[in-house]
């Protein structure tokens, strides 16, 4: 057994997990019951979605996905803070 | 010194962020360290006392301490959310609340990133007036446990380090 | 199928290997936690087992591999794996805030009152 074959294996294994992660954090979204539900998995959608595409990356080898998973991360934490301060008072900027 | 760099710590930060997202080279350094400085001056406008920190050397015991709390409530949530509990016990979370000492915003932020960062504890609230915290725990055992966990392992610590 | 990780030596892809499924089973395991436990207040404790170490194995993965790939220490995952780190308490407190303010006014039982006088 080579590296490369040991590596392989762990990256879609990675990639299958954190996908499946996505669709978990998306159901909860989609069923919520409440609004600070779907807010959650929404946020939990994010950061799996942020994972797989630094997997992504290393299994391709390219640093565009790296970039791309930071712009997620940045846009993740604006949206959930703009979403909960909204449950909060039911406006954005006060 | 002070009123060029109000903040030192911010600005060398931000300056290694700015490295590490192009790259290690002389006119990086120029560049990051004066956008950074530039945001150091306007954090200063932001917020006019910087946290006072005393002693560093007690950070670094929390960053251990933290460190090995989050790999055993990593493997204590994980397997309660993959067993739900064992035969003798069941899972039961619930509110706890805390009186802090903590008053200065620097180290209660600290600790709300502690908190939260271990998975099996989140920051509920904080009461700025009475200096009570709610916290929820996920898998409740004892309430005093929890109260001596967050003051003596990492309130006292955090006290340690800022004045 | 390859990658251009193949040339790693063996003793670097194994620890690569292994942080890479540590930090995705953790993450997928905070995911199930998301869907399988019973009330907010439960699940607001699943994600931050992505957060923490999910995140973390696989930045640290991902430094390691390309670290040695390139010949030279590779830390921009830092730069990600701090920002999460940061910035998940703020959206779990907003949140839980937001939660909690939900459920006092439509009277929850289970919510135990504010210690604060009322805000507005």
């Amino acid at each position: 057994m080579t590296a490369g074959t040991i590596l392989i294996a762990a990256l879609s294994y990675a990639q299958l997990m954190l996908a499946l992660a996505a669709c978990m954090a998306g159901w909860r979204t989609l069923r919520g019951p409440r609004a600070q539900d779907r807010v959650l998995g929404l946020d939990t959608l994010y950061v799996t979605t942020m994972l797989l595409f630094v997997v992504t990356g290393m299994r391709i080898g390219t640093p565009f996905f790296f970039e791309a998973a930071m712009v997620i991360g940045v846009l993740a934490f604006a949206a959930t803070v703009a979403l909960a301060k909204f449950l909060l008072r039911g406006e954005v900027i006060e | 010194m002070r009123r060029i760099l109000p903040h030192p710590l911010l600005t060398a930060g931000l300056t290694l962020v700015w490295m590490l997202l192009t790259s290690f080279s002389l006119g990086h350094l120029l560049l990051g360290g004066m956008i950074a400085g530039l945001a150091g001056l306007a954090f200063a406008r932001l917020e006019p006392v910087g946290p006072q920190l005393r002693s560093p050397w007690a950070l670094v015991r929390l960053g251990a301490v933290v460190s090995v709390d989050i790999i055993r409530s990593n493997i204590a949530v994980a397997r309660l959310i993959l067993f739900g509990g064992d035969r003798h016990h069941r899972r039961r979370s619930g509110f706890v609340k805390i009186p802090l000492r903590l008053q200065d915003p620097m180290p209660l932020a600290l600790l709300a990133m502690v908190i939260t960062a271990t998975p099996g504890t989140a920051w509920m609230e904080h009461d700025m007036d009475s200096g009570i915290l709610l916290l929820h725990v996920f898998d409740m055992r004892e309430e005093d446990d929890w109260q001596s966990q967050i003051r003596d392992r990492y309130e006292s610590l955090l006290l340690e380090a800022f004045a | 199928m390859s990658t251009p990780l193949d040339t790693l030596p063996l003793w670097i892809a194994i620890p690569v290997a292994l942080l890479l499924i540590i930090g995705s089973t953790l993450t997928m395991l905070g995911a199930l936690g998301l869907v399988r436990l019973n009330s907010f207040y439960d699940r607001i404790h699943a994600p931050t087992l992505g957060t923490s170490w999910g995140t973390a194995g696989i930045m640290l993965a991902s430094m390691l591999a390309y670290s040695w790939l390139d010949g030279r220490a590779i830390l921009h995952e830092l730069v990600i794996g701090s920002f999460v780190m940061i910035t998940t308490p703020i959206t779990l407190m907003l949140l839980s805030r937001a939660a909690l303010h939900r459920d006092r006014m439509e009277g929850n039982p289970d919510v135990p009152p504010t210690s604060a006088p009322p805000e507005d």
